[in-house]
């Protein structure tokens, strides 16, 4: 199985504060990884350096056919094969639904506006929100924003996709919508790493979990064995498990 | 007060016969909304740019741009005036350009004077103005634009900048008030803007009263004809469910 995500001994610093200490990881096709870990663990750093958004200082991230770090002229092709959903969603509030989803494939795969606007409008089908084409993000509900936000990544025909705490953000009643649409597209096999504290999520959807703490990753194991073999697991694991889950 | 009010005054043929006063007053706004209208567009011009810059990571440019904010900014705009006009030729342009210059219709050289010192002085307002306004973009907005691929080119162009500039209206609208205001200051180079036409004329008729009246309302009506447009801007720019472009 080829490995679209490597991460080989990542270490990062903001000025003189480590925040990622030594981190290895694999991630091979149509792997759905759940990131968890306590806030402050470095978990939502950890996977913005996987598509530049943070810089790292040490180590190396081979993302696809391509290395970071790398020169800033070729980030913008190399973060346009990785789709990212946001905890606040991040839709662009000046654009009406439909323009959300065209602007970048038009922009940077230099789509037409015909080919753009067909796959925007089936994305939204899939994600349920076709009536919605028309309205800003600001009309919007959290979960039918993070919804559109994720049809905007997928529009982008993305290789891996990765979500930082997709629902943290959203009221209660609205966290499933959105891990549904989760749940369908690792059904369709693709590659996927999410932080997410939805441990129900990562028991029944992801393929494997990594436990974060202090920027450090301790536990990669697949997730059946993760969840039911708490007592194998580190102990800050544990004690996350024991504080998370009743 | 025994004062002798006139409004019939505007009337009555200037005193060289060539003209009447309400034609005086009427080229003294001319001359201030031209040199204001010129001078804005240079401050948008340039104060985006430099805002822009302010806002980039490459420290020179961060320097120069500061540099340029804190020199146009604490110096008075009259001793700039003074500077762009007397000075800066005799230092920066080579004689054959100064004697042409001389030589030119002084209207012109005033009016061209008055339109760069006040466009330049200016930006240096309209600058931070826009940098405050892409400061007050969240980090997430940048970073969902770069996550799709797009350059900072693209970034800044299609997503933060719309954004700054609806949150920067209001502050904007009243930097366009002051430059009309400002602009009061060309009579200082003997260019006969809206204040030097009403002082010219209180002096050769000795309606003072009348001829300032009339530059004042003129003053209000501009900023009120101003204030109302950029309104309007303001409403046709705003979002649908969106506040004010600020955070989401």
């Amino acid at each position: 199985m080829s490995e679209p995500i490597v991460i080989e001994s990542v270490s990062k610093w903001y000025g003189e504060t480590q925040v990622l200490f030594d981190c290895n990881a694999r991630i091979a096709k149509g792997e759905v990884v759940v990131v968890c870990g306590p806030s402050g663990s470095g978990k939502s750093t950890l996977i913005k350096c996987i598509n530049a958004l943070e810089p790292i200082q040490r180590g190396r991230i081979v993302v696809g056919e391509h290395t970071l770090p790398a020169p800033a002229a070729q980030l913008p092709a190399i973060r346009a094969k990785v789709g990212m959903v946001f905890q606040h969603f991040e839709l662009f509030p000046h654009m009406d639904v439909l323009h959300n989803l065209t602007f970048a494939p038009m922009r940077v795969l230099k789509r037409d506006r015909a080919a753009a606007t067909d796959k925007a409008l089936g994305l939204l089908q899939r994600v349920g929100l076709s009536a919605f084409a028309g309205k800003f993000p600001g009309q919007l509900s959290g979960g039918q924003q993070q919804r559109v936000a994720i049809a905007r990544a997928l529009c982008m025909e993305p290789e891996c996709m990765l979500f930082d705490e997709p629902t943290s953000a959203l009221d209660p009643e609205m966290v499933n919508e959105v891990l549904d649409v989760m749940t369908g597209l690792a059904a369709e096999g693709m590659t996927m790493v999410c932080v997410t504290h939805e441990m129900g999520f990562a028991r029944k959807v992801a393929h494997r979990v990594l436990f974060m703490d202090e920027g450090k990753i301790f536990d990669d194991c697949a997730s059946e064995v993760f969840f039911a073999e708490r007592e194998s697991r580190s102990t800050r694991a544990q004690k996350f498990l024991s504080s998370i889950v009743a | 007060m025994n004062y002798d009010w006139n409004w019939s005054i505007f009337l009555a043929p200037t005193i060289d016969g060539a003209s009447r006063y309400v034609w005086w007053i009427l080229s003294g706004l001319a001359f201030t909304v031209f040199i204001s209208l010129c001078a804005w567009a240079i401050a948008l011009v340039i104060g985006i740019g430099l805002g822009v810059t302010r806002t980039l990571p490459p420290r020179l440019g961060r320097a120069l741009a500061t540099a340029y904010v804190e020199l146009f900014r604490n110096v008075p705009l009259l001793v700039q005036l003074f500077f762009w006009y007397y000075i800066a030729p005799v230092v920066f342009l080579p004689v054959s350009l100064q004697t042409a210059l001389n030589r030119a219709n002084p209207v012109a050289t005033q009016t061209l004077t008055m339109i760069v010192c006040l466009g330049l002085f200016t930006a240096a307002r309209v600058c931070e103005q826009v940098r405050a306004g892409i400061q007050a973009q969240p980090r997430g907005r940048f970073n969902a634009g770069y996550a799709l691929g797009l350059t900072r080119i693209h970034v800044y162009r299609f997503v933060i900048l719309p954004l700054a500039f609806r949150v920067i209206v209001p502050p904007l609208t009243s930097e366009f008030l002051n430059v009309f205001k400002n602009s009061a200051v060309a009579l200082t180079i003997g260019l006969l803007e809206l204040t030097a036409r009403s002082r010219q004329m209180g002096e050769f008729t000795a309606h003072v009263f009348e001829a300032f009246i009339a530059a004042t309302l003129l003053y209000f009506l501009i900023a009120q004809i101003t204030s109302h447009a950029m309104h309007a801007l303001e409403a046709r720019l705003r979002i649908p469910g969106h506040g004010l472009g600020g955070s989401a």
